[in-house]
């Protein structure tokens, strides 16, 4: 049998797990796995400026394409920088594979420089974490992680990394395992069959029913079967803000995102249905707004592949365990085999009462003459880019005016911190994505607060040459704060003013990429066009938009799902 | 309402820290919580008694548990015919014969026994449901000084057939 050492035996299990990919930081106590690294030549390793970045990398690398993100980084501040963007990726279920350093075992417990008990620091935002005590535990550990991260509802998991155990004088023999099975880890799949009988029943015979459609069905690659159930019965679909482009963002069933700033029709929907069929959403506060005014007439179905998301905020009538993708489909066949159908003319009846409330057209924006608003540099953006490009977005003002303007068309489109709201994700979940898409035009929708919170990464873009897209929605604030203390604060504006806006063209330039300002709307198409002509190079396109612009719709705190503000002066009634 | 829950896990490194993260995570309470591994030294079999709200708390707790990753079974003891016994190790002072045969007398009502005497100090070992204990050390507390008390909390298990198995 092969012999290697601990450190080789982490890179070859990489390999042989299929990783190409790796995002890291070195340090003392990876040392040794970075030289096995250096003498790799089937991993390409991104070298960040701040692990935070690495995590958000990769985590937007398996968000784009289905696979697991790795990271690696060194103990104590190397791996407590990484909390965030493991956080950020349990709280929308993405796949992640984290290697930390961690002083040697004899030393483990004495305080020892940079020891950090990252097992413990971890565990709240991990789905699982593995100590390796011995070199031997490596491939097993690594074949576990991978397995745990990728499958169920999926999730980080950290593996800690003794110096010691790295070694490169101590060798073992080296085996990657086939294949692994946990006895305590078992994920349910394929629904409950009486489940899918009464599910099938249950949506045929509504009246009023909505899909309800959530990141779980993008992570289980459900859209063709969301379509297929939606099409055959003529369900209105509405999406999560990590739902969107599970269902196709222009199709005419769609009536847009739901929740705090989702459509009117979306909400009103929601609110006046008699069946709500959530599949793979976990009816998240910004989502249900109070639950006790939720939706009162409807019966609940949950499909989801983790049970705790069952009956733990919305209480689920006919709770159905198991991935969406298989638990449609089986619920398809059965509609097949028997087929049930639905009655067109209630379902009809239901689309006249849907298209009134679309008639409201709660997107429509005033323009200025003397400003641009937020909502035309996204509508020029998905012009310009005729809907085709990934879009990856920071936290705040500029990210829900994207959800809403830019339809999405397909899965793993759109790439946002939806559950933990993290600022500073956008760029480099950009750079992820690029690496992991180079062909097609990568773009971050971002704010000048957002920005600032990892533009460091600009600085591994030159580096590697990373050619994406940023749009920044300059509005000199951070908008979504602001908009709150106007809207419930009597408009105090407590430190949501950035006085020091740096020259982000010049920044850019420092950097040695392309800066663009753009200042009116005439400028701002053929900004845009360049930018994206632009394939090598990476582009800073600021532009200066209207600071006093809201978001709206936006749902009004402790109402239910359809009472809505629709612009500064008007609101539904209570 | 009080709740018994039996957990049965992986006996690794970590499986303890990441129950009691949960519970405090998700701010559930535990009143008592036993481990020890089992007669197969791979699991461990845990006790956790807890006080919730409603039947629906207690079913997202079961389920969070059933969750981890080291998590075999889990299931609720007081729902069913079950033997619930919790282990009390109580230090009293004696100053007098007087007090010391008195000791004794309750020590033998509630079939406890006496596991270690000097001149001055009685420690008795008794097993029983916590309201029993608790009687228990209240009687104590009326007779002779209570110098320590340690108890082992609640380990439980369902009668019949029932059984929580790898
Ligand atoms: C790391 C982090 N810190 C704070 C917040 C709270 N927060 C949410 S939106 C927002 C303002 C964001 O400002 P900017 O990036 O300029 O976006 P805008 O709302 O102006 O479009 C803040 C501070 C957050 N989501 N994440
Ligand atoms: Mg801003």
């Amino acid at each position: 049998m092969e012999m290697l050492s601990g450190a080789e035996m982490v890179v070859r299990s990489l390999q042989d797990e299929g990783i190409e990919h790796i995002f890291g930081y070195p340090g003392g106590s990876v040392l040794d796995i970075y030289d096995a690294i250096f003498q790799s030549d089937k991993i390409e390793h991104y070298l960040v400026r701040h692990e935070q970045a690495a995590v958000h990398m990769a985590d937007a690398y398996s968000r784009s394409t289905g696979k697991v993100g790795c990271v690696l980084v060194t103990a104590g501040p190397g791996a407590t920088n990484c909390i965030t963007g493991i956080a950020t990726a349990y709280m929308d279920s993405i796949p992640l594979v984290v290697l930390s350093g961690q002083v040697p075992t004899f030393w483990i417990g004495d305080d020892a420089f940079q020891e950090t008990d990252m097992i413990g620091v971890s565990r709240p935002v991990v789905k699982h974490s593995f100590s390796c005590r011995t070199a031997e535990e490596i491939p097993i550990a690594i074949k576990k992680a991978f397995y745990i991260a990728s499958t169920g509802r999926p999730g980080p998991v950290v593996i800690d990394l003794p110096k010691d155990v790295q070694n490169p004088l101590n060798k073992f023999p080296y085996e990657y395992p086939e294949s692994v099975s946990l006895r305590s880890y078992n994920p349910t799949l394929s629904g409950h069959k009486g489940q899918i009988k009464r599910a099938v029943t249950a949506l045929t015979s509504a009246k009023k029913p909505v899909l309800y459609v959530g990141g779980g069905a993008i992570i289980a690659n459900a859209s063709e079967q969301v379509l297929a159930l939606a099409e055959k019965l003529n369900l209105p679909v509405t999406n999560t803000l990590m739902g969107l482009g599970a269902f196709p963002g222009e199709h005419k069933q769609f009536i847009g995102m739901l929740g705090m700033h989702g459509t009117y029709e979306a909400n009103k929907s929601m609110h006046n249905a008699d069946l709500i069929f959530a599949c793979g959403a976990r009816f998240d506060d910004r989502v249900t707004n109070n639950v006790e005014k939720f939706c009162p007439n409807a019966k609940i179905m949950h499909i989801d592949i983790d049970p705790t998301s069952i009956s733990k905020n919305i209480h689920a009538d006919l709770p159905i365990v198991g991935s969406v993708e298989v638990v449609l489909q089986q619920m398809l066949d059965l509609m097949e085999e028997t087929k049930a159908t639905n009655d067109s003319e209630s379902i009809n009846a239901w689309w006249d009462q849907i298209n009134e409330w679309r008639a409201k057209d709660c997107l429509a924006y005033k323009t200025s003459d003397t400003h641009i608003k937020p909502q035309q540099v996204i509508e020029c953006l998905y012009k310009v880019t005729k809907g085709d490009a990934i879009v990856t977005s920071d936290v705040g003002q500029h990210q829900m005016v994207a959800a809403q303007y830019y339809p999405f068309k397909e899965p793993r489109q759109w790439i946002n911190s939806g559950g933990a709201g993290t600022m500073g994700f956008g760029l480099p979940a950009a750079m992820g994505c690029k690496i992991a898409h180079p062909d097609r035009p990568v773009v971050c929708v971002t704010g000048d607060g957002s920005i600032q919170m990892n533009i460091q990464e600009l600085s591994t873009c030159m580096q590697y040459n990373i050619p994406v897209v940023i749009l920044l929605l300059n509005n000199r604030s951070l908008g979504m704060v602001k908009q709150w203390q106007k809207m419930f604060y009597g408009g105090r504006q407590s430190h949501s003013y950035m006085d020091s806006v740096p020259d982000f063209v010049k920044l850019s330039e420092a950097y040695n990429h392309i800066g663009i300002k753009v200042d009116t709307i005439d400028e701002l198409e053929p900004a845009l066009v360049r930018a994206f002509e632009l394939k090598e190079r990476v582009v800073f396109v600021d532009v200066a938009i209207d600071p006093e612009e809201h978001v709206y719709p936006m749902q009004v705190k402790f109402g239910s799902m359809e009472d809505m503000y629709l612009s500064k002066t008007e609101r539904t009634d209570a | 309402m009080r709740s018994i829950i039996s957990v049965l896990l992986e006996n690794e490194a970590g499986a303890l820290a990441r129950v009691v993260g949960l519970f405090a995570q998700r701010s559930y309470n535990i009143e008592s919580l036993t481990v020890s591994p089992t007669n197969d030294v791979t699991l461990s079999r845990m006790t956790i008694t807890t006080e919730v709200d409603c039947k629906a708390t207690l079913e997202q707790m079961m389920k969070q548990l059933h969750k981890l990753v080291d998590v075999l079974r889990v299931s609720e003891l007081t729902e069913g015919a079950h033997v619930e016994r919790e282990l009390l190790l109580l230090k009293v002072r004696t100053t007098n014969a007087e007090t010391r045969q008195e000791v004794k007398r309750t020590c033998d009502i509630y079939r406890g026994q006496i596991v270690d005497i000097t001149q001055s100090l009685y420690t008795i070992q008794l097993t029983g449901s916590g309201s029993k204990l608790d009687a228990f050390v209240a009687t104590m507390d009326e007779t002779s000084e209570i110098v320590e008390v340690v108890r082992s909390g609640v380990c439980g298990i369902a009668r019949g057939d029932k059984a929580l198995r790898g």
